[in-house]
């Protein structure tokens, strides 16, 4: 199956480069760079040390015992990408991609992020690595997480609030394109999700493959057989390709990727993209969108504002498609209850992405046997997101009484 | 030949240059995109370029982000587009071309879309995001509704890309002046009269070479016609005067200021 795509730059139908003229000799530039350093040996060294010295991979597969028993089922691991500097998987892609910046000797990066967590990673991956960083970010985004736009700005980087369209993560990127437009020559665009025209979700899902490829070897050490099931969250779904794509060859592993059913999937208030959207063309892509019955993109809701995002990777577009992995949904109260419960019986709190993978391994968990395993992604940790519990549980205790 | 192609030949037997205006479909409401057709084409517009507006407009600048923004609030949709270009069709032959994003046109279906909009009276279609890598179906079927699809050239794009380009072009090709979105250019710098000397050169007269984003005056257009262009493109600017103008007083000012372009495309 691997071996079948992407075929000039498509997964199937899905992919490809729908991009303004300008942006062309520059995705072809950064092809070849990617295509030049990735398998180069002193990339491969350095990118290792980075992530091994500064990022602290490898990452643990943790056995979340008493989760295990609460649920009464599978054993639930927890591969934990939360513990990663600066608390979730982006720092994988930003070190990966700072360091080809680096090598195609562009000094300025731009990036786009929803929640703040890929800004946050840019400005860390740039600040260690010399490079200067500006961030689009949504202004609604910049109103939510005010904290993270205060990391950015200690860390070195310019932060832009966008106020077009939505004010939220896709017109960040929109933005983003704008400004890669306007200064293409002196820019690298640091892009955060395995999303965009090609060559970014190969590229971002290669760097981010370190997660499963770690799954993997892990649970042979620990199980001595590859997991029964792995379940990862998807917004743009770059923790998830990295997750899965290492798996894809390991027949009996089921795959399950799960998407911010936010107040239900029957209601506006969601963004689940593959579990409700239809084929369409947004930031360079053809993918999966949820949008209007004349092609307008469409407003989208989660209580995790890094699953808040219209579109999909292409390369999940296939794999929904080919049917390897399936995709479900979970709604904002079910990832709360579920962020609720991992810090409780494990100490662990969770980002409330991570949290809707944690709810789903949790049902899941409890139809399978003792004797078998699901291994979760923990893409980040859910400091972040305290506050916003905090508000959740407070206007959900007063509607109930 | 394409109403286009036909307004391309008159022009060149005249001595003169085209120019190509921009309304926004929609904005500020249908009513005045239809006066604003009527004062572009009594100010001298040889080609009209009408926008169907879309959400995430990332080739725009903030005029155009803006108006696009309006137009849909407003409920600018399909079928309202369509009627829009059947009334403009009622009193005028005068070249339409369409601008939107690709999402537009494949979520109805490319065959639905362009043959619906060559019965309304369409002639020709500009989509700032569909690469020619990506353009075999819709090609084909622009071509069988006998209509023309128009590609833009950026300043970077490579001499063979040029090529390519104009191959799967008809009508014209759209050369865009600067590195950025659209939106006004307060002077253009020397890269830009390259880059028209360097497309007319590649183009060998074989289809015109419109230059468009940020051409905002008389001015401007003269010395980008003086550098080879075969028409000037001029978006924006139009927009920030209906913008800025009493809704009755729209289309004498439409009127005044197309007139002005015009001018600069006929030689003294």
């Amino acid at each position: 199956m691997k071996l079948e795509y992407p075929i000039n730059g498509k997964f199937g139908e899905f992919g490809g480069r729908f991009i303004p003229e300008t942006l062309f000799p520059a995705v072809e530039e950064l092809e070849q760079a990617y295509l030049k350093f990735k398998d180069d040996e002193d990339f491969r060294q350095e990118l290792d040390y980075y992530l091994r010295e500064y990022a602290g991979r490898p990452t643990p597969l943790y056995l979340a015992k008493n989760l295990s028993e609460f649920v009464g089922g599978a054993k639930i691991y927890l591969k934990r990408e939360d513990l990663l500097h600066g608390g979730a998987h982006k720092i994988n892609n930003t070190l990966g991609q700072g360091l080809l910046a680096k090598r195609m000797k562009k000094k300025r990066i731009i990036a786009e992020t929803g929640a703040g967590q890929h800004g946050v990673a840019t400005a860390m991956a740039c600040a260690t690595l010399g490079l200067q960083s500006e961030v689009y970010m949504g202004y609604k985004d910049t109103q939510r997480q005010k904290l993270n736009v205060f990391r950015m700005k200690i860390l070195g980087s310019a932060v832009h609030p966008v106020k077009e369209g939505t004010q939220t993560l896709k017109d960040a990127i929109n933005e983003a394109i704008r400004d890669w437009i306007t200064n293409v020559k002196t820019t690298y665009y640091l892009l955060g999700s395995a999303v965009g025209p090609h060559p970014y979700p190969v590229m971002v899902r290669d760097f981010q493959a370190v997660i499963g490829k770690e799954i993997l070897s892990q649970m042979k050490g620990l199980e001595k057989k590859s997991p029964d099931s792995v379940v990862a969250c998807v917004g743009g779904g770059s923790n998830a390709i990295g997750t899965f794509y290492p798996l894809i060859d390991e027949e009996n592993t089921r795959m399950f990727g799960i998407e911010a059913g936010g107040e239900g999937i029957g209601t506006d208030h969601h963004s689940a993209t593959l579990t409700a959207g239809s084929k369409g063309i947004l930031h360079g892509m053809l993918t999966y969108l949820l949008q209007d019955k004349h092609g307008q993109i469409q407003d989208t809701h989660s209580i995790a504002a890094g699953l808040d995002y219209p579109g999909v990777g292409p390369e999940h577009s296939y794999l929904k498609d080919s049917k390897r992995v399936t995709y479900d949904t979970i709604s904002d109260g079910d990832a709360i209850h579920a962020f609720l419960m991992l810090s409780k019986h494990e100490g662990i709190i969770p980002a409330l992405e991570s949290s809707h993978a944690v709810a789903y391994a949790m049902k899941l968990a409890k139809k399978m046997s003792k004797s078998e395993t699901v291994v979760v992604t923990l893409s980040g940790r859910g400091d972040k997101d305290v506050e916003v519990v905090e508000k959740y549980l407070s206007k959900n205790v007063k509607n109930s009484r | 030949m394409s109403r286009i192609q036909d307004r391309f030949s008159e022009l060149k037997a005249k001595n003169q240059k085209a120019f190509i205006a921009y309304a926004m479909a929609g904005y500020p409401s249908d009513k005045e995109t239809i006066s604003t057709v009527q004062g572009l084409v009594k100010g001298g517009a040889d080609i009209i370029e009408l926008g169907l507006p879309f959400s995430d407009p990332l080739a725009d600048g903030p005029v155009i982000q803006n108006a696009s923004f309006r137009a849909l609030q407003k409920g600018m949709n399909f079928d309202r587009f369509v009627n829009l270009v059947k009334k403009i069709r009622m009193e005028s032959n005068i070249p339409l071309v369409l601008m939107t994003y690709t999402n537009l046109v494949y979520s109805h279906g490319y065959d639905k879309f362009i043959s619906t909009m060559k019965k309304a009276g369409i002639d020709g279609l500009i989509l700032p995001d569909m690469a020619v890598e990506e353009s075999d179906h819709y090609l084909d079927v622009v071509r069988k509704n006998n209509m023309d699809a128009i590609f833009l050239i950026s300043p970077n794009t490579s001499e063979e890309r040029i090529k390519k380009i104009s191959k799967a072009s008809s009508g014209f090709v759209y050369l865009v002046s600067v590195y950025g979105t659209t939106g006004a250019q307060k002077q253009f710098q020397q890269y830009t009269l390259d880059a028209i000397k360097n497309a007319k050169r590649i183009l060998d007269g074989k289809i015109p070479l419109g230059v468009g984003f940020g051409v905002n005056n008389a001015e401007q257009a003269k010395l980008i016609l003086q550098a080879g262009a075969d028409a000037i493109i001029v978006a924006s600017a139009f927009l920030r005067l209906i913008e800025k103008t009493p809704k009755t007083k729209i289309q004498s000012k439409i009127v005044t200021f197309a007139k002005s372009l015009k001018k600069a495309t006929i030689s003294e």
